[in-house]
């Protein structure tokens, strides 16, 4: 699937990258949102989309973020293809009456004769200091709602060929951009590329133990991998990469070889996407392969708190996965 | 701005206007278009009684002239969205009856494939985009159905219906401000049946016209008589051409009133016998058939035929959607994402 490149930029350039020749491809794509337009966007990633594409394209918004999503919603309904950028994905708590109770449900309340394609491009997670009401990663809430689509990529390579896969979608997708990873720099090759929503990616192979990771837990648990790699713990990790829809063959191909696993993410624990990967292994053919239960590791069950020390306890760090890690390596030998 | 009372009971002088200036083909329309929403909601109200259907349902009865005079301005391939009380919106913009009543039944033939309901019609190839059971719900979903029109430098309009209670909600205020604000060809319509729920506008809101509101996003605002089919067409008329020509929106508040309770479960325990009764006087339709037959466009025999052709019409759309398909249950999942 790998494009041959020697080109690195970071994940948020890849973000933009996408948005500015999926917009010049199809006049029907168009961004909009608080501040996108001269201020470039919160964490500045519609930079300079403003000089190329005029206002209208790139469209700045008074702060309506319920009237933002009917807005993207409307326009969608009508097959124009807009993608919405929410400043934090908090906000998408003022949104959610358009996005759970109109763009995913209009197609099948209508019989299926209309569609919804737009995208929700929302910076998630902790880790800014920014505080409870800044920094909440809210996927399984969007998960639990059919007729919306949630993908949460974790590298530059793939936000680029999933924001393209999700603005080509026929429906609503929630494209979570974890608001960490803007920095984080990638090999990315120039020209448009897409990378199918429903597939899971093994970010690298391993015998001992599987970790399923999303979003910052992926470059989190990579580097536990490579500390562990050190004691001799061979550690695969699978980012599903989307959660809905959800590869589940590849994570169950990965649990079935490994026969222990583990499931990563910031959310809080209780109720969080890993309750319904944890069910969905323990529902398959993996279960008869697994040599020890499955284990999870996920935010404490608290807002994220705004002091420095404090908010890295509230969710896994990577000596948090080592930790976890080791003990369910080691779990039963 | 006009600001008509419920009182009203004259036509006004530009409504007097009106009448000579449409064309009576027009004018026919509408009556029966009021008739058959009149006829729809009997009928669905029968079903009802008779067990026939499974899900509630809010009727609009008595408020038929906001839904015909407004939908009555358009051009065919203008377009509406609406809310829960949406049977007489559905009729006014063209909908098949059988096909609206095999909805009403549940049935696979349906407009939604039984999977809407009463509260959900759509008929977006008609221009129906479809009917939204929260209360404000539709109005954010309308500014980007609009903004849709202004990006594709459209000729079309949008009508945006909603009840007095969604003028309460958040997203009603964030919408006009944005439709505003961006000048998007959209018309803003209030079905004020005067009643939340049980709820009086008088006790949700300190104003006395929903109009009003207007001023604080800089449109224009209007109370009509909504009872007055003539004086919301000629207002509506005036807020399309405003869109059309890249003004912007305007909000139209057609006061009117429900006969009926707000759905099924409703035993109207927050209004007086007496004050149903006093709207009752004032039926639109009865309203209409009078002002047509005193100005001379129709005979008394005119307006009737167009009411048993109505009532006709309506009653064979139920014969025939009651021998419809149920919906199967397999393959459930294959309309909720597209392809």
């Amino acid at each position: 699937m790998t494009t041959e490149t020697k080109r690195e930029i970071t994940y948020l350039e890849a973000v933009r990258e996408a948005l500015v020749q999926e917009m010049r491809t199809d006049k029907e794509v168009f961004l909009i949102g608080e501040d996108v337009g001269t201020y470039g966007g919160a964490f500045g990633v519609s930079k300079g989309m403003l000089e190329e594409f005029g206002p209208e394209r790139v469209r700045d918004t008074p702060i309506s973020e319920a009237a933002i999503a009917g807005a993207a919603t409307g326009a969608a309904l009508m097959g124009m293809r807009p993608v919405m950028e929410v400043m934090f994905m908090d906000f998408l708590t003022i949104s959610t009456n358009q996005l759970v109770n109109a763009a995913a449900k209009m197609r099948f309340m209508f019989g299926g004769k209309c569609s919804i394609p737009m995208v929700i491009r929302a910076p998630s997670g902790s880790g800014t200091g920014a505080a409870a009401q800044h920094s909440q990663s809210l996927e399984a809430w969007f998960v639990n709602v059919p007729g919306i689509k949630v993908v949460a990529p974790s590298t530059p390579y793939d936000a680029k060929g999933m924001l393209i896969s999700a603005i080509r979608d026929n429906n609503p997708v929630l494209f979570m951009e974890h608001k960490l990873l803007y920095r984080m720099k990638g090999l990315v090759p120039e020209e448009p590329y897409s990378i199918p929503l429903k597939s899971a990616d093994v970010k690298r192979e391993g015998r001992d133990l599987t970790i399923v990771a999303y979003s910052i837990m992926v470059p989190r648990a990579l580097e536990a991998a490579e500390k562990l790699a050190a004691e001799d713990i061979d550690i695969e990790v699978v980012d599903p990469r989307s959660l809905n829809p959800l590869d589940e063959e590849t994570i169950i191909r990965s649990v079935s070889k490994t026969g222990r696993v583990l499931i990563a993410h910031e959310a809080p624990r209780t109720g969080g996407f890993g309750g319904e990967l944890a069910a969905m292994i323990a529902e398959s053919e993996a279960f008869d392969f697994l040599d020890v239960p499955i284990r999870r590791l996920a935010g404490r069950n608290v807002p994220i708190p705004y002091n420095r020390t404090l908010e890295r306890a509230a969710v896994p760090q990577v000596e948090d996965i080592v930790a976890a890690a080791r003990a369910l390596a080691q779990e039963g030998k | 701005m006009t600001v008509l009372t419920p009182e009203s009971e004259n036509v006004s002088t530009s409504s007097n206007r009106l009448l000579h200036e449409l064309p009576r083909e027009k004018l026919a329309w509408m009556l029966q278009r009021m008739c058959e929403i009149r006829y729809f909601e009997e009928k669905a109200e029968d079903l009802y009684i008779r067990g026939l259907v499974h899900g509630t349902m809010h009727l609009s009865i008595g408020q038929e002239a906001g839904s015909v005079g407004s939908i009555a301005t358009l051009w065919p391939e203008d377009l509406i969205i609406h809310h829960h009380r949406g049977h007489g919106h559905t009729i006014a913009k063209g909908a098949d009856l059988t096909t609206m009543m095999a909805e009403f039944l549940g049935k696979e033939t349906g407009y939604c494939r039984g999977r809407g309901g009463s509260m959900h019609i759509a008929d977006i190839p008609g221009g129906n985009l479809g009917a939204t059971g929260v209360v404000g719900g539709g109005i954010p979903t309308a500014v980007g159905i609009a903004l849709a029109l202004q990006m594709r430098r459209s000729e079309q309009i949008l009508l945006s219906y909603f009840g007095d209670g969604a003028t309460n909600e958040g997203e009603f205020h964030e919408s006009l401000n944005m439709a505003s604000t961006w000048k998007l060809p959209v018309v803003f319509i209030c079905d004020n049946n005067q009643y939340g729920m049980s709820m009086h506008v008088s006790k949700v809101m300190n104003i006395k016209n929903i109009s009003t509101r207007a001023a604080s996003y800089g449109i224009p605002g209007i109370t009509v008589d909504g009872n007055d089919v003539l004086a919301v067409y000629e207002a509506v008329l005036e807020a399309d051409e405003r869109a059309r020509s890249g003004q912007g929106p305007s909000l139209v508040d057609c006061l009117s009133y429900r006969w009926r309770g707000h759905s099924k479960s409703d035993r109207n325990l927050y209004r007086t016998a007496q004050e149903i009764d006093d709207w009752k006087h004032k039926c639109p339709i009865r309203r209409f058939k009078k002002v047509l037959v005193e100005a001379a466009i129709m005979t008394n025999d005119g307006v009737e035929a167009i009411d048993q052709a109505a009532k006709t019409a309506v009653d064979r759309a139920a014969e025939e959607a009651l021998t419809f398909p149920e919906p199967s249950p397999e393959n459930m999942e294959d309309e909720v994402y597209a392809p």
